[in-house]
């Protein structure tokens, strides 16, 4: 095993012994299941949501459908529960300084810890899309499904369009994560770190929804949540996921970049 | 590289805005020494400790290790380099195993054979499947020992080992210095019980407001203060009088019921034939060497972070 | 130095169990006025437990206590001449240290500001009494803690470890600090693990193991109880050896010099026939057993 992958191992291994871990993925696991539950047990349903009028057709529509509720901010929530708490819960343990003092360079452990951020991520939007598909299909079955565009997608291919929406999805995602191990770093608070990711990615919804700012809108994290709406319509629309995959490589890399500059140099005193 | 001393520091600074907390320290720590690293709390022996690991930069000057810098080499200047700064630290949420598993793969191979083997050393075996929040804070040091062992290193920083232990934990940890010095380790060891470190430590630093203000072999520190003898004798008037005739005896004086007075070996020697051959009995002849205690305190001022100015107890 | 009546403090049988196990199984204390009292033990040896007993903290499961006659299970009357803390002291951060002072002056029932001064210069904390204790280091605020304890006037002071995480100058002053204060009417009572300290400043001592009382009373009698014996160096120790057994005294090799069991007056008269003899002295001392051995012999040979 190489350096950094023996680092991810054990940043894996500690996130699977903290409550906070299980306390996200339970939550990604247990909405959609809960979700369908309700639907089963009343009638009416999400109607002014995409595809929420044909949510009893078919199983398939569940996991878009709770995509579109946990999209804005259940999944940035429990994405920065942990991004933010990833480098900071060293300074609170203080055992930034036993680790450093082994034989990996500094920035081979800072690439475990993102590395196992964005495993983190990938599994709960995968975990959360999955239940949701297998909890649908046994209540509705699994039928085609009716596209944004008003056409019916066979069911095998409404997978293929399940899986390529959970990726890019997980795309802006990733950059809500990138934001908090940058505070992560930085302010050595978790709490502060959680709640300024999130504060950020408020920030960039209203700056979404302010009049005149139309000319960056398109460029905004915020509305990258919405690109795999793309793959709904029929022909599939591939000019927002093109763009939403090139504008997170930046905002996922920048903010990256800084946390990894900062964290290789900074002083470790009293922690 | 590996003939270059164990640790060596030279011009080493570090400030915080106004304030110098490492002033130009040069410290050298040769093979095999197990050196006392002293000095008040605030002085700058933490600070300095962890710009030696490479968890601190500093504002000029540099450390190596065996002739490596962290700055430059990065964690290989680490290599054959184990300890702790401050008490150790570990996840709470893991058992002392998994932590010294996580740190075994965070080294080179080696480390992961000697896990049950460190454990035993410091005597956590029984415990080490429970989880490190539940430890004592004497529990927590020994498992830092353990740890740094884990690297089977040749150069060990230690700070504080003994603090928060109880009687016989202090006398263990003790005594593993001096089976680790015994096998040729290199020891840097900070303390604030002095009595410790006479005990243990052949080599002293003793760093002051960020200046190191001695530096070389104990024995030497310790010599530097005059020989004074205390003799308690039958009958003390008689036994002034043969100390005053006699020469090489100086700065005789009565002290309650025994006689204080400043002589080299030869001339105490004398004395006590003169005593002899006077019929003058005795029953002690103590000679006061000065306490670490009394030289650091000396040399420091008496001072600590703790205190805005020396002391003189007003009780 | 006695405040209602009896013995600072007084105990017999003292018991604490926690389900099967005897944390603390019938100890007797005595500390007498003017004590500087040291309490040993390893650690889970069952003192801290005790020290809460004796301050009211915890109940006790058995035996009786005693401070100045009172039971502190009774009342908190009985805590009107004692003061103290079991281990680190705390305090409000965000107020100064004279501000807390005041707080736990008021909750004392007042306490003027003279007295606060008075506190804070017997621990050399005025300078820094109006800064928060937030900002104090360990050492500050363990002294910060004696001041409070010394607020209420006491007659008898509690401390568990008062040297614990102080660096040198921080222990030497409250090594003067204790050992002054029986000159101003205060009995300490104070566990420590530092037994170099409390050779040097405690009166009597007492070692617990196991729950259990190892040995209880003065030091020198603790000392005594395991023999005396003197160490000599000479310019020629074999014929220091001859002249000893010539003598009748008990002699023999030990550790680069010799070792001598004899009584006083056997030792005057040997210090002059090694002077007639021409067998000069070099060093020669009663054996201090260290507190140390005793104290491992005590708490290692009974486990």
């Amino acid at each position: 095993m190489t350096a950094v992958a023996r680092v991810y191992r054990w940043e894996i291994a500690k996130l699977l012994a903290q409550k906070r871990t299980y306390l996200g993925l339970g939550t990604a696991i247990v909405v959609p299941i809960i979700f369908v539950l309700v639907l089963v047990l009343r009638s009416g349903g999400p109607n002014d949501v995409p595809l929420g009028r044909y949510i009893r057709d078919t199983g398939l529509a569940v996991p878009f459908v709770v995509l579109f509720f946990m999209s804005i901010w259940g999944l940035p929530l429990i994405t920065a529960l942990v991004a933010g708490d990833i480098v900071a819960s060293e300074s609170h343990n203080g055992t930034l300084k036993t680790i450093l003092t082994r034989s990996r360079e500094r920035g081979q452990v800072f690439a475990g810890k993102t590395l196992a951020t964005a495993t983190y991520t990938l599994v709960l939007v995968f975990a959360m899309g999955l239940v949701g598909l297998v909890a649908g299909s046994i209540a509705w079955g699994f039928h085609p499904l009716t596209s944004l565009s008003g056409t019916k997608v066979p069911a095998g291919h409404g997978v293929v369009l399940l899986l390529a929406s959970l990726g890019v999805y997980t795309l802006p995602l990733a950059g809500i994560a990138a934001f908090g191990i940058f505070l992560s770093t930085v302010t050595r608070n978790s709490a502060a770190a959680v709640v300024g990711a999130l504060m950020w990615a408020l920030l960039m919804q209203l700056l979404g929804v302010l009049p005149g700012t139309e000319s960056i809108r398109p460029y905004l994290l915020g509305t990258q949540f919405d690109a795999w709406h793309g793959f709904l319509r029929t022909p599939a629309d591939w000019a927002p996921v093109i763009r939403a995959i090139w504008l997170c490589a930046l905002y996922i890399a920048l903010p990256l970049t800084g946390a990894y500059l900062v964290f290789l140099r900074r002083d470790v005193a009293g922690e | 590289m590996s003939d270059a001393p164990p640790v060596e520091t030279r011009g080493l600074v570090k400030r915080y805005g106004d304030i110098v907390a490492v002033d130009r320290v040069d410290l050298t720590v040769e093979h095999g020494d197990v050196f006392g690293y002293l000095g008040p709390n605030g002085a700058g022996k933490t600070t300095s400790l962890r710009i030696m690991l490479g968890l601190i930069r500093p504002s000029a000057g540099s450390a190596r290790l065996f002739g490596r810098d962290p700055l430059i080499h990065g964690a290989k200047a680490l290599e054959g380099v184990a300890g702790f700064v401050e008490a150790p630290r570990f996840y709470p949420y893991l058992s002392g195993r998994r932590n010294l598993r996580l740190l075994a793969d965070y080294d080179e191979p080696v480390s992961r054979i000697r896990i049950d083997e460190v454990l035993e050393t410091v005597e956590l075996r029984d415990r080490a499947k429970d989880r490190v929040g539940g430890y004592s804070h004497g529990m927590r040091q020994r498992l830092g020992i353990a740890a740094a062992l884990l690297r089977a290193p040749r150069l060990l920083l230690l700070d504080e080992p003994t603090t928060g232990l109880d009687p016989a934990g202090m006398r263990d940890m003790r005594e593993l210095v001096r089976r680790l010095a015994a096998e040729g380790i290199t020891i840097l060891l900070s303390s604030h019980l002095l009595n410790e470190v006479e005990e243990l430590c052949n080599r002293v630093a003793i760093i002051r407001r960020g200046a190191i203000v001695y530096q070389g072999e104990l024995h030497e520190l310790l010599a530097r203060a005059a020989t004074s003898y205390r003799l308690q004798a039958l009958e003390p008037e008689r036994a002034l009088s043969v100390l005053l005739a006699q020469p090489g005896i100086g700065e005789v004086r009565l002290d309650g019921a025994a006689l204080r007075f400043s002589a080299d070996e030869n001339a105490v020697a004398a004395l006590t034939l003169a005593l002899g051959q006077a019929q003058i009995a005795f029953s002690a002849l103590i000679p006061e060497t000065a306490t670490l205690e009394e030289l650091f305190l000396g040399m420091t001022d008496g001072e600590s972070s703790d205190h805005d100015r020396p002391v003189a107890l007003a009780v | 130095m006695t405040g209602a009546g009896g013995m600072p403090v007084e105990v017999r049988g003292l018991v604490k169990a926690y389900g099967p196990i005897r944390a603390v199984d019938h100890v007797d204390l005595t500390v007498e006025p003017g004590d500087i009292y040291g309490y040993l033990g390893p650690n889970g040896a069952g003192k801290t437990t005790t020290l809460r007993m004796l301050l009211g903290l915890i109940r006790r499961d058995g035996g009786s206590v005693a401070l100045f006659g009172r039971d502190p299970a009774r009342g908190i009357e009985a805590l009107e001449h004692v003061a103290g803390f079991v281990e680190s002291p705390t305090f409000y951060p965000y107020l100064s240290g004279r501000e807390n002072l005041q707080l736990f002056g008021a909750l004392d029932g007042g306490v003027d500001r003279t007295r606060v001064d008075e506190v804070l210069e017997q621990v050399e904390l005025r300078n820094r009494a109006r800064d928060r204790v937030g900002t104090y280091s360990l050492g500050m605020r363990q002294r910060l803690g004696i001041a409070a304890a010394l607020l209420r006037d006491p007659k008898l002071l509690i401390l568990d470890e008062p040297a614990n995480g102080l660096d040198p100058a921080g222990i030497r002053d409250m090594r003067t600090l204790i050992a002054n204060l029986p000159d101003r009417g205060v009995t300490v009572l104070y566990s420590s693990h530092l037994l170099a300290e409390v050779e040097e400043v405690c009166t009597r001592v007492a070692i617990v193991n196991d729950g259990r009382i190892a040995f209880e009373g003065q030091l020198d009698e603790l000392r005594g109880s395991f023999g005396v014996s003197y160490r000599l160096e000479t310019a020629d120790d074999q014929a220091a050896t001859t002249a000893a057994r010539d003598l009748e005294v008990s002699i023999a090799v030990a550790d680069g010099g010799l070792s001598l069991e004899a009584d006083p007056s056997a030792i005057d008269r040997l210090t002059v026939e090694l002077g007639r003899r021409g067998i000069a002295i070099r060093y020669l001392a009663r054996q201090q057993r260290s507190l140390e051995d005793l104290f491992f012999q005590l708490t290692e040979e009974a486990s």
